[in-house]
């Protein structure tokens, strides 16, 4: 499974990242030399898992074992000092395995955990976005409750309950305690999870930092019993431990699992933290019913916008363009299929007999050849043969976006939602010294749950429908089918329009994109913008990420997404902006990244990497949302010029009378006259 | 009707015959385009206000009336919703001039922003949006012939100093009273001219004005009691001369009929900017030259040539850059210096020699050289003053 991992992705895995020497600093480039050769077509076939002389340097300098590494070539070592020799027997001495539990321990940060607000929300991220991906897959309309509970000053204990279709007793151990396994990593399916890390990790992270296991609880049926499970991870082995385990009676819950992780953490509400990331889920997830408890505060119901699921996500093979050659190589040795022609068509999408064909007599390899004989030369004619070969995009019907009515839902969701954020900031503010001692418990709580939900349910239905903005002109329609193409210019595609949120009007628009593909992975992008209402009018706009429906916090700056927003040209919708900056005004922009594989910078999947396939998508959905919006601006200026002019003859004419009166010392009905020809002069030429 | 604005008290009968007969033209001039808005509008159709196009396109050198002049462009503008607010503003601008004729009063244009504080929502909210509209009055009504001081609309600085053979006659502004100000008796010191000089009249038995371009040579002439010697009348002009020095100096020259002879520094700077403003005004401004140049003035000194006769050589300084670039874009640009061959000559005299030299040069030859010597010899041959 690693080995699947670090030829899939192997630029973050080669990153053991020692940062306190120079000599350890030239190791790093020289692995991500390795790295980038094994991306590219020179990438020589040594054999995974050969200990480079470089990594070796490092590790030892480093004082630490050195590991098993996923990169492929010979780098030239940095030369070293004359000083103290040791012997390569010496070495081999230290030389061993690290498992990846072992370096992931040590290498948290790549996984989110670097500090202890951020491990807290990473661990919630985690498990909720399994709780989400599980509950899709079946069919189920997620129900999902967050608990946060403080146990001490930097101690807090997050459960995670969902309604899912729940795991089977003998997988739940391998689930939560060990690292890289899961259902997801295999498949080119569009999910949150990815890699089959992140849950396991949390647990890892909260074994580590408060030595209490995971608590697992789950429950697959009616009927069924509910199983307790306590893990550890044997962080040397990368397998779980089970603790305790104990069948139990779970009330009247059908089926669904709970995670609950004890972890040293702090708990940071509002922006960029747990409150906003929460925020944002029920925004990209409206088919999703929320309860989030919050430590010493009343808990947040988010209700279900809509009862429709999102359409189901398919799984699809790889496309040939996305292969890398470690990849290619692998299969050959790894296949079961007697012709290389067959392999080629079993395990890639549009691959048909006459493409593969095509592919082997540019390689000049024997279609009938046994994979397992393809030599290396052979493979790399193969891999070139392939990308000079003409082959039909892949298939783009499995992604699942959000949908443009649903993006205009959550808008409003979200920004119904800041509302209260902001309300509830200011009643706790207002309240804080009169600290209501009111601490009555679960059924308060509850209370509380159930009015807040009420609250936020009848602000959402209070919000008066959508107004389509009025003379959509025809020309824009042409214009608008124009870039899209004819098929999806159903003009009914156009949802741009302005709502009002709590009597101030706001204008959403939200734009899907047709799927595109980057590196023969098919993805898909759309954009949402909210403007005006109750949104700062002089501050740089917000910016929500979202990838495959998981909101993204962090590292805003150094994501695609981010990027196309930078690279919008705002000015030319008659928003303001300043060079390389984002725009301002009161404006809230969202983008969201579908894909079977979302290209992300780091295994903590907080910044989608710079491909301009997507960059350039992304800015098309936010060009034509601009184009939208600027229609808009213009015409709430033009209606205010209008206004302002008609205030003009009503404020300024009586003083062009008064000032006649006074140099010509005409009489009152003289002066009324002038006055009422002249405004009657004016809105008339006003009116052609 | 609404609220009067505000006004100190005063009553018409306080000024001189020739001052009335000038507010009766003003007055006259402001009624008509007022009647002539407000017959307009009567016909129901938009108002306009003409006034000339201040551009230097529309500029020309007038060799008969010896300065720029406003040609016959004309912009209109005409009411609508987009100019109403500055239309009203204009009007009650003028409704404001009418008034101070009628009090006999005069407001600077602070003050007249500050009077529009009583026009509610037609206030200006910043001095230079009252600035603007009291250009486009003055434009307005220089094509009647009436300048903004005589609409009452004066400056704030005041108009320099005068000393020598010259009685100006002002009035009490309360009272009315005839007041006749000798200008031989200021000892050292010397009359002050103000902001404002339409109403004054003039007695004299001068023989010629000399405009002067620095106080301290004016200081010396009229300490030593030149103007007796002379028999003429010193003003001093203080650098480039302000609106109200250059009307007083005009008014002298027109109702004394007397000549005009500038003394300046010999330098791009006393010559194209002090001198040419004097005489012929500026492009910029050429619809108001009509009230301000003095046509009749000639230059006395100091020519270039000055410097070579009167041995200032060694009292001269290096033109500087700027220097250089004025003379050069004068002889290119300024019709006063393409009309005006000899000067083109001098100036180029000038840049030849590199040099210039400030009136007080003339102090190396001792400090009374000038009385003693420089002035008589110039005098004596006036024919020969540059234009």
């Amino acid at each position: 499974m690693a080995k699947k991992a670090a030829a899939r992705r192997p630029a973050p895995k080669a990153k053991p990242a020692p940062k306190s020497s120079k000599k350890a600093a030239a190791a790093q480039q020289s692995l991500d030399f390795g790295a980038t050769a094994a991306k590219g077509k020179r990438a020589a076939a040594a054999p995974e898992g050969v200990d480079l002389t470089a990594e070796a340097e490092a590790a030892v300098l480093e004082g630490r074992k050195s590991k098993k590494a996923p990169a492929t070539e010979d780098a030239d070592a940095p030369k070293k000092k004359e000083r103290t020799r040791v012997s390569a027997e010496k070495m081999s001495e230290m030389q061993r395995e690290i498992s990846i539990s072992e370096f992931f321990t040590k290498n948290r940060h790549l996984l989110g955990f670097d500090n202890a607000s951020r491990a807290l929300l990473t661990s919630i991220k985690e498990a909720v976005d399994n709780s989400l991906d599980a509950c899709e897959e079946a069919g189920i309309l997620p129900d999902i409750k967050v608990v946060i509970e403080q146990q001490s000053e930097t101690r807090y204990k997050m459960h995670v309950e969902d309604n899912g279709p729940g795991i089977v007793k003998a997988q739940v151990p391998k689930v939560f305690g060990k690292l890289l396994y899961g259902s997801k990593f295999h498949r080119l399916r569009q999910s949150r999870g990815q890699q089959g890390i992140g849950i396991s990790a949390a647990g890892m992270y909260g074994q580590l930092t408060t030595g209490k296991p995971v608590v697992v609880t789950s429950k697959t049926g009616k009927g069924k019993p509910a199983y307790h499970y306590h893990l550890r991870i044997d962080t040397n082995a990368n397998k779980p431990v089970i603790v305790h385990e104990d069948e139990f009676d779970w009330g009247d819950k059908d089926h669904g699992t709970e995670v609950a992780i004890e972890m040293e953490a702090s708990y940071k509400g509002g922006k960029k933290g747990i409150d906003e990331f929460i925020q944002q889920v029920a925004f990209a997830n409206p088919h999703l019913r929320l309860e989030y408890w919050r430590p010493g505060k009343p808990p947040l119901v988010y209700p279900r916008v809509t009862n429709e699921l999102p359409p189901e996500a398919k799984e699809i093979k790889p496309h040939p363009y996305g292969v890398e050659l470690g990849m290619l190589m692998r299969l050959m040795q790894g296949s079961n299929e007697n012709t290389v022609a067959a392999l080629l068509q079993s395990e890639f999408s549009r691959v048909t007999s006459s493409v593969s064909q095509e592919i082997l007599g540019k390689a000049k390899v024997s279609a009938r050849k046994r994979p397992r004989d393809v030599s290396q030369a052979e493979a790399e004619a193969i891999y070139k043969a392939i990308s000079e070969t003409k082959i039909m995009a892949p298939p783009t019907n499995c992604l699942a976006p959000i949908g443009e009515e649903a993006l205009v839902e959550g808008l409003k969701a979200l920004l119904v939602q800041q509302h209260f954020a902001a309300e509830e900031a200011r009643q706790r503010k207002k309240a804080e010294d009169e600290a209501a001692a009111a601490a009555g418990g679960e059924e308060a709580a509850a209370a509380a749950a159930s009015a807040a939900e009420s609250k936020i349910t009848e602000a959402l239905s209070a919000v008066t429908e959508i107004k389509p903005d009025e003379d959509e002109e025809d020309a824009e329609l042409a214009k608008f089918s124009l870039t899209v193409g004819a098929d999806e210019a159903a003009a009914d595609a156009i949802r741009a329009g302005v709502i009002n949120i709590f009597g101030q009007p706001t204008f959403m628009t939200a734009c899907t994109r047709p799927p595109k593909v980057y590196r023969g992975n098919p993805f898909q992008v759309e954009a949402a913008i909210a403007w005006g209402g109750e949104l700062p009018a002089d501050e740089l706009a917000q910016v929500v990420r979202f990838a495959n429906r998981v909101p993204l916090l962090y590292q805003q700056g150094a994501c695609a997404m981010t990027q196309a927003v930078l690279r919008t040209n705002w000015k030319g919708y008659d928003v303001e902006q300043s060079r390389g900056a984002l725009p301002t005004g009161p404006l809230l922009v969202m983008v969201h990244i579908a894909s079977v594989w979302v290209p992300f910078t780091s295994e903590a999947k907080e910044a989608v990497a710079h491909y301009d396939e997507i960059i350039n998508e992304l800015k098309s959905a936010l060009q034509e949302c601009g184009r939208r919006l600027s229609r808009h601006i213009r015409r709430k200026r033009r209606a205010a010029d209008e206004l302002k002019k008609a205030n003009y003859i009503q404020k300024y004419i009586p003083h062009i009378g008064e000032a006649l009166q006074q140099i010509l010392g005409l009489s009152n009905p003289q002066k009324e006259t002038t006055i009422e020809k002249l405004t009657g002069i004016l809105e008339r030429s006003r009116k052609l | 009707m609404a609220k009067k604005t505000p006004k100190s008290e005063g009553t018409s009968r306080v000024r001189g015959e020739d001052q009335a007969r000038k507010d009766k033209v003003t007055n006259k001039a402001i009624d008509d385009v007022a009647e002539n808005i407000y017959k307009t509008i009567l016909k129901e159709v938009k108002p306009d206000l003409a006034m000339p196009v201040r551009s230097l396109a529309n500029v020309n050198y007038n060799q008969k009336t010896g300065f720029f002049k406003i040609g016959r462009g004309m912009k209109t503008r005409t009411l609508t919703v987009n100019t109403v607010k500055t239309f009203a503003q204009t009007l009650r601008m003028m409704a404001l001039s009418k008034e101070l004729i009628q009090t006999n009063d005069f407001a600077t244009k602070r003050d007249a922003y500050y009077q529009s504080k009583n026009w509610q929502e037609a206030k200006f909210d910043e001095q230079p949006e009252s600035d603007t509209v009291m250009d486009d009055i003055e434009a307005m009504f220089s094509i009647h012939g009436v300048s903004r001081e005589e609409m009452r609309f004066v400056p704030q600085e005041h108009g320099g100093a005068v000393a020598g053979e010259l009685v100006v006659v002002d009035r009490d502004m309360e009272t009315g009273r005839r007041i006749e100000i000798d200008c031989t008796n200021f000892g050292s010191g010397a009359y002050s001219v103000p902001s404002w000089v339409e109403h004054l009249e003039f007695r004299s038995k001068a023989k010629f004005i000399m405009a002067i371009e620095t106080h301290g040579m004016f200081q010396r002439l009229q300490s030593h009691n030149y103007w007796r010697k002379a028999g003429c009348i010193l003003v001093s002009l203080g650098g480039v001369p302000s609106r109200a020095c250059r009307r007083f100096i005009r008014r002298l020259s027109d109702e004394l009929n007397l000549p005009v002879y500038a003394f300046t520094d010999c330098d791009p700077y006393g010559i194209s900017n002090i001198y040419r403003t004097l005489k012929v005004g500026s492009g910029n401004a050429a619809h108001i030259n009509q009230f301000f140049c003095v046509p009749n003035a000639r230059y006395l000194g100091l020519t270039p040539q000055d410097i070579i006769d009167w041995d200032l050589k060694d009292a001269t300084h290096v033109l500087g850059e700027v220097d250089i670039k004025r003379a050069k874009d004068a002889l290119k640009n300024d019709p006063f210096f393409t009309e005006h061959k000899t000067w083109a000559k001098a100036m180029e005299q000038l840049m030849k020699m590199g040099v210039r030299a400030e009136q007080q040069a003339l102090s190396k030859h001792g400090l009374n050289f000038v009385i003693e010597k420089y002035l008589p010899e110039k005098l004596k041959n006036v024919s020969k003053f540059l234009p």
